[in-house]
């Protein structure tokens, strides 16, 4: 199944976190996103994004957290809905 | 000599608060100890443990730490490093805890509980507190602790860390425990070297739990999203940032002037008492000219720096601090920084040392160290009476379009030279550190909306007011008597046509710095006054007074100082003035914070080279400049 990224998403539209992958540069940026929430079968939104792009806010589970747009980019969400 | 250290364990139980940030530890452990330890609506506010003690109804004693927040126990910054080693038994001087207590935010169980079932493979006794239930309760979220017990396998408590009897559930539990028996509340083995993930697997067993207490739909927050919308509008957005900022700087000065006249006119007529009863000696002139001068000079600020510190408090309780960093964010990213180091810097404008140990929730080491080096550049409280002096003195009081005041004006330019400068700091550095260092984290979270509760709001302002009534009668106090006695002795001798001033110690001193300081505009008054400035910036002011007040040759009765700097001053001297305390590294314990935060004297040196040769440079270009104009 093909998949999106976070970054990619249409604001407001309700996914389903696939996975989390880890850049060469800094593989300990994916640990941390799961950490805050980003985990496989957790639902996630954008909520908006500022002026250029950058910053994402981002809605997972319950929580809200600001991400950029490099990050946002690492998780992987199901491209249809479940 | 090498010593080795023992440590000596208090006998009495040790209990750790562990949670998300924002979860509500630091308000629960101030209403379990009565300690008054900052509290704010955003991630990452405390950032060291913090120890307090409860004493039971029964009379037990019991200690307890606060820990700052954590998502995880894989630490990711310092402060999150400082939760895991006193979990793991691996913190200096302190005992492994003998019990946890883990709070949830009942309002964001779902990721909350994944910490609980972290907390419980450390082999410690936990039990879990469900706080903000009163919160949980108005959204509707129904949470049965008897079921959430028996998932958990543990015991459940609900508190509210707000409320005054928030936590007697609580303390009536503790005084049931058996302290004697305590590992019937540890539940796991300890895996602590366990180098296995188990996020993805504590998230199914979360959702397993949620579903079983019919908890897994998702509730919006409503408040939240409608807020969101208007405040942080892309267009909206920032303009709104910008206005509310605006509002707060007309508001010190518009909003302070009634009760400064009030603290100038009890002053005066304290020095009017004292000059009509007093026979002119040393007693009287140490009185008027060294304490009432110099003490009086500074208190008229507080005002000032209250209404300050209110718009701040709101600010930080309301929620929408962490807003305004997503909005800031883009800006911060072309200079090399991320939202994170906004609220540091943000907490500067208090004043620097909590900005910089506030640092230490940047988990990354580049960026934490950008942030201490122009932390300093924010303005401070300290330096408000500084500009609120000058900007009285020098800018005339008249109103611009729109009910707007120039003074106001200023001072928001003054504050907005100091963000530039540290932007522009933080820009050249970008271009000395190595490009893999620069993928910035930000994941920062957005809370809540809270409504700031009135009584938290002016506790807090209470506090800032004791802060500062402390330090005009510790360190002004004593620095103001001290330059009081080097301008007083010698004596003059008695064919002197001068003030007696002149020929003293510190007029010595202030003529030979004049030297130096002369092509940047300043006089020897001056130059006497930024030394004891450096114990701490409101000083400059005090000592200005005690200056001026002993250079006035006819002995007539304290002087408001306003008067005197704005004749003996010219413009171009008080704008090369302001803007020296934009940047001037202009107190030693923001020096010994940084310090104590980075480990070495290398970074602090950096430091005070950089900015004393900024605010040089900043104040030539000023006064030279001005004479241009005329305004010498």
């Amino acid at each position: 199944m093909k998949s999106i990224t976070v970054n990619q998403l249409p604001i407001g539209l309700v996914r389903q976190v696939e996975r989390v992958n880890a850049p060469s540069n800094k593989p300990e940026l994916a640990q941390q996103l799961e950490d805050i929430g980003f985990l496989p079968g957790e639902q996630v939104t954008v909520l908006r994004r500022s002026l250029l792009g950058d910053p994402l806010m981002v809605r997972i589970g319950t929580s809200t957290f600001a991400l950029r747009r490099a990050e946002a980019q690492l998780i992987e969400v199901a491209i249809i809905s479940q | 000599m090498k010593s080795s250290k023992i440590h000596f364990f208090d006998s009495d139980p040790l209990l750790a608060l562990l949670g998300n940030p924002n979860c509500g530890k630091t308000a629960l452990f101030n209403l379990l100890t009565g300690s008054r330890q900052k509290v704010a609506n955003y991630a990452g506010v405390t950032v060291e443990r913090k120890e307090g003690r409860l004493t039971l109804p029964s009379g037990k004693a019991i200690r307890i730490l606060d820990l700052p927040g954590a998502y995880s126990l894989y630490p990711r910054s310092l402060d999150e490093r400082v939760t895991c080693n006193v979990l793991l038994g691996r913190a200096e001087g302190e005992k492994r805890p003998d019990l946890v207590l883990c709070v949830l935010n009942a309002t964001n169980l779902r990721r909350n509980l994944r910490l609980v079932l972290a907390a419980k493979r450390l082999g410690l006794p936990c039990i879990v507190l469900l706080n903000m239930a009163d919160i949980a309760q108005r959204k509707g979220l129904k949470i049965k602790l008897a079921d959430l017990s028996a998932e958990l396998g543990l015991p459940v408590i609900s508190t509210i860390g707000i409320k005054p009897h928030g936590a007697d559930d609580l303390k009536h539990f503790l005084d049931e425990l058996d302290w004697s028996n305590l590992s019937r509340l540890t539940t796991g083995t300890a895996q602590v070297n366990s180098l296995l993930n188990h996020t993805e697997t504590d998230n199914l067993r979360v959702h397993q739990i949620l579903e079983k207490l019919a908890l897994n739909e998702v509730v919006p927050d409503v408040l939240a999203d409608r807020l969101d919308r208007i405040l942080l509008q892309p267009i909206f957005g920032p303009m709104i940032l910008v206005a509310i900022l605006f509002l707060i700087f007309q508001a010190v000065f518009s909003w302070a002037a009634l009760p400064m006249e009030a603290i100038k006119w009890v002053i005066d007529a304290l020095a009017g008492v004292v000059s009509s009863h007093m026979s002119d000696s040393w007693i009287r002139s140490l009185l008027i000219n060294g304490i009432l001068a110099g003490l009086g000079g500074v208190l008229v600020f507080l005002p000032q720096i209250l209404i300050l510190f209110f718009f701040i408090l709101l600010l930080e309780e309301s929620g929408y601090l962490p807003r305004a960093a997503f909005i800031l964010d883009r800006l911060m990213a072309t200079v090399g920084l991320s939202g994170r180091s906004f609220i540091p810097l943000l907490s500067s404008f208090a004043c620097a040392i909590p900005g910089i140990m506030a640092t230490r929730s940047i988990s990354n080491p580049r960026d934490r160290l950008v942030t201490i080096l122009i932390a300093p550049m924010m303005t401070c409280s300290a330096r408000l009476p500084v500009y609120a002096l000058l900007i009285s003195a020098f800018i005339p009081n008249q109103k611009l379009w729109a009910g707007l005041d120039l003074q106001g004006l200023v001072l928001f330019f003054l504050y907005l030279v100091g963000i530039v400068g540290a932007m522009a700091v933080a820009w050249v550095l970008q271009h000395f550190t190595s490009k893999q260092f620069q993928v910035h984290a930000l994941m920062m979270e957005l809370p809540s909306y809270h409504l700031p509760r009135l009584g938290n709001l002016l506790i807090s302002l209470w506090q800032r007011c004791e802060i500062f009534l402390r330090r005009v009668g510790g360190v002004i106090f004593v620095l103001t008597v001290c330059l009081w006695a080097l301008s007083s002795i010698p004596a003059p001798p008695p064919n002197a046509s001068g003030a007696p001033i002149e020929y003293s110690l510190a007029g010595m001193l202030g003529k030979t710095l004049a030297v130096i300081l002369q092509p940047i505009g300043f006089n020897w008054q001056i130059s006497i006054a930024l030394v004891p400035g450096m114990a701490a910036r409101e000083v400059v002011v005090s000592s200005l007074a005690t200056v001026y007040a002993l250079s006035v040759v006819n002995t007539e009765a304290s002087q408001s100082l306003i008067p005197l700097i704005s004749h003996a001053w010219s413009l171009a001297t008080a704008l090369s003035l302001l803007a020296w305390f934009v940047f001037a590294p202009q107190c030693l314990s923001t020096i010994a914070a940084v310090k104590r935060e980075t480990g070495g004297w290398k970074i602090p040196l950096i430091m005070l080279g950089y900015l004393f040769g900024l605010a040089y440079l900043a104040s030539f270009i000023t006064y030279q400049t001005a004479l241009i104009f005329g305004w010498g």
